[in-house]
């Protein structure tokens, strides 16, 4: 789904100092902020809003659609449960270094309640103009702004940058879905680009991916029956092989995941592929352009 | 985290899980003493955190404690896949009716746990899948139901396991409990035997500690092969940095995975050559000064990109510790700026106030600034 300004936020840890930052932050934007979770505050207020002991409860006190996690790796599993049970829809995951056996249970727990999981180690969710749900700034007005280009990223930085680029070069978006950097997410690349293809508002998306697994493979394979033009870029051409780049996910080992394959399968799918951040505005226009012009000219 | 062989089989031993008698030992004499301790035939295993030890030439049989330190001898020191070998593994050889094929693994495409069992073991398993696809069976695990009796069943039915079908199907759910138990990412037992009196016995153990779990398991963790580092990644990888030394010679401070490779791959496209890997994203936003000073202390760096794109990394606080590094070190190479995203102003007029340095608005435009100066 993509996040919409009535959906309504729960978030989990908002008493901390990043959560209150960012929920502060979120209020400010508009999004749609119902409560909080945290079993030692349970029952007071923070930042207007009410505190509870788990998201079930919040759940009979204050329906929510979506949960935000700002909760440290150790106790994400036992909040992503508590989200799944609760009746999220969207489960909203920023949280890095979480046990991957814990991901695996957070997934199977979600798949059992139909909750959706974004993350781990996302930078979060913005919708430019309407809400966001995360650790990316929404709020200014140089990165983000609402257009029709959806961008996918599994690092915040690169996410946050390409949409500076965009805005700069009067691509505005239409939503930004940051989909993390860990190895397994609950929410693939794929899978995003299938929702940002079935969303009415999107008309062009930019995928900025990274080497080690297989998320651009895979999205190359449905990007290539999609009629919305979509640019890529891949980072890490020049990081050597075998070595973690920063992300658990970013690693190329045993001769997989690197980049050449990656920006093979994306190109053989029809998707313009840009060597640096920088030619993603120009591609984008010149696809677009391209799949404006009537069919005589092409 | 890798482990080498006799620790994952110590951790398998400790659960019950039937691995060769052996000994662990450093030199020639003492592996002639482990021989004659164990008794009969032996084998003597390089260890290292790698496959391929027997292609090397680093797993030799020996017939009795002479040939055990001889063997010894040759192994130790040889380098296999960059490992210097200084520990070997001296085990009681047993004879063998059939080599299989179990390993338990956590799977990004299914997004769950995996078994992979074969009647061909020995082999890789990718020239397994090769070779003989239909000798390689592959279960998918529900996380929260575990390795069902009927899954396992079901996945061996009809291979030849000579009889003892009940009994491989019972080691594949102690592997999947260990695999479980140890937060594993891998846990791969090539070949597993089975012996000519009808035991399962692993003779190789693959162990994998899945990274974001060595907290968690800790005393397991202490028996890991530490990651080859050189003494800078050390010093960074203490301080909780992500630190990875290259061969160029244009440093890179940026947050950020995603951020710092496409930093660096703008490097190499304006045709430069990154001196690092150095991201200072999420929590460690806070230490731009550690990293810059252990970035600083790389002698090949002749100029200094500083690539901000601040989320949740505030660009302010990245930028005062860049200041602060600075008016400590005052170091003797040109750095150049961009700097962009949450806390922006602030960062860009602390940089022009105290450092005397204008940011550049494109990316690109510092990344070409930062490769012409770095050009001999």
């Amino acid at each position: 789904m993509i996040l919409r300004r009535d959906h309504r936020i729960l978030v989990q840890g908002v008493t901390g100092k990043q959560g209150s930052f960012w929920t502060r932050a979120m209020i400010d934007y508009g999004a749609a902020a119902v409560g909080g979770v945290n079993p030692r505050k349970a029952g007071t207020e923070h930042l207007g809003l009410p505190v509870f002991a788990s998201a079930v409860e919040a759940a009979r006190e204050a329906p929510f659609d979506v949960a935000l996690m700002f909760i440290p790796p150790a106790m994400a599993r036992q909040a992503a449960l508590d989200a799944c049970e609760a009746g999220a829809r969207l489960l909203v995951c920023l949280t890095e270094h979480i046990p991957a056996h814990d991901v695996m249970e957070m997934l199977a727990a979600a798949r059992a309640n139909g909750t959706r999981i974004v993350g781990p180690n996302t930078a979060g969710l913005v919708t430019p103009g309407e809400t966001f749900a995360g650790i990316l700034p929404a709020f200014n007005k140089r990165v983000f702004r609402p257009g029709v280009v959806g961008v996918i990223s599994r690092s915040g930085s690169l996410g946050t940058l390409v949409s500076l680029m965009l805005t700069q070069n009067g691509h505005g978006q239409s939503a930004v879905y940051g989909v993390g950097g860990d190895p397994i997410v609950g929410t693939t690349t794929r899978e995003a680009l299938e929702i940002l293809d079935a969303d009415p508002r999107t008309e062009a998306v930019v995928i900025c991916g990274e080497i080690g697994g297989n998320a651009e493979e895979d999205a190359a394979e449905y990007a290539a029956g999609m009629a919305k033009p979509v640019v890529a870029f891949v980072a890490g051409r020049a990081s050597p092989p075998g070595k973690k780049m920063g992300h658990a996910g970013a690693i190329v080992a045993g001769g997989k995941g690197d980049y050449r394959a990656k920006r093979t399968a994306l190109e053989e799918a029809g998707v313009a592929v840009a060597d640096v951040p920088s030619d993603i505005p120009g591609l984008l226009s010149a696809v677009t352009a391209d799949r404006r012009a009537p069919p005589t000219r092409r | 985290m890798n482990f080498e062989e006799h620790a994952g089989k110590a951790l398998l031993s400790a659960r019950g899980m039937p691995v060769p008698d052996g000994r662990t030992v450093d030199s020639p004499g003492a592996a002639a003493d482990a021989a004659r301790a164990l008794g009969g035939p032996c084998i003597v295993k390089a260890q290292a955190p790698t496959g391929k030890r027997g292609k090397a030439g680093g797993i030799r049989p020996a017939d009795s404690a002479r040939e055990a330190r001889a063997a010894a001898s040759e192994i130790l020191g040889m380098t296999i896949e960059g490992h210097r070998i200084e520990r070997l593994l001296v085990e009681r050889r047993v004879a063998i009716a059939a080599e299989l094929y179990a390993a338990v693994l956590t799977d990004p495409e299914s997004r769950g746990p995996v078994v992979l069992f074969s009647t061909r073991g020995g082999m890789e398993v990718e020239e397994i899948a090769a070779a003989e696809p239909a000798a390689m069976r592959r279960i998918e695990i529900d996380i929260a139901r575990g390795l069902t009796a009927g899954q396992a069943s079901a996945a061996l039915s009809g291979m030849d396991l000579h009889g003892e079908e009940d009994a491989v199907a019972r080691f594949l759910a102690e592997l999947y409990a260990a695999y479980r138990a140890l937060d594993a990412e891998l846990l791969e037992i090539n070949p597993l035997a089975l012996t000519d009196e009808g035991r399962l016995l692993c003779l190789d153990c693959k162990y994998a500690l899945d990274d974001s779990s060595t907290g968690r398991q800790a005393p397991v963790a202490e028996a890991g092969a530490p990651e080859r580092m050189t003494a800078l990644e050390a010093e960074a990888h203490a301080a909780g940095l992500k630190y990875i030394e290259l061969d160029g010679s244009v440093g890179v401070l940026a947050n950020g995975a995603g951020l710092t490779m496409a930093t660096m791959d703008a490097i190499a496209h304006y045709g430069g050559r990154p001196a690092n890997f150095l991201e200072i994203g999420g929590e460690a936003y806070t230490k731009a000064e550690t990293a810059l000073t252990i970035l600083l202390r790389n002698p090949n760096i002749r100029s200094l990109l500083v690539n901000f794109c601040g989320a949740f990394a505030r660009t302010d606080v990245m930028a005062e510790g860049v200041v602060q590094a600075w008016r400590k070190l005052d170091p003797d190479i040109p750095v150049f700026f961009s700097i962009h995203g949450t806390g922006e102003e602030e960062a860009v007029a602390l940089i022009e106030r105290e450092l005397g340095h204008r940011p550049y608005d494109l990316m690109d435009d510092a990344v070409r600034a930062a490769v012409g100066a770095a050009a001999p």
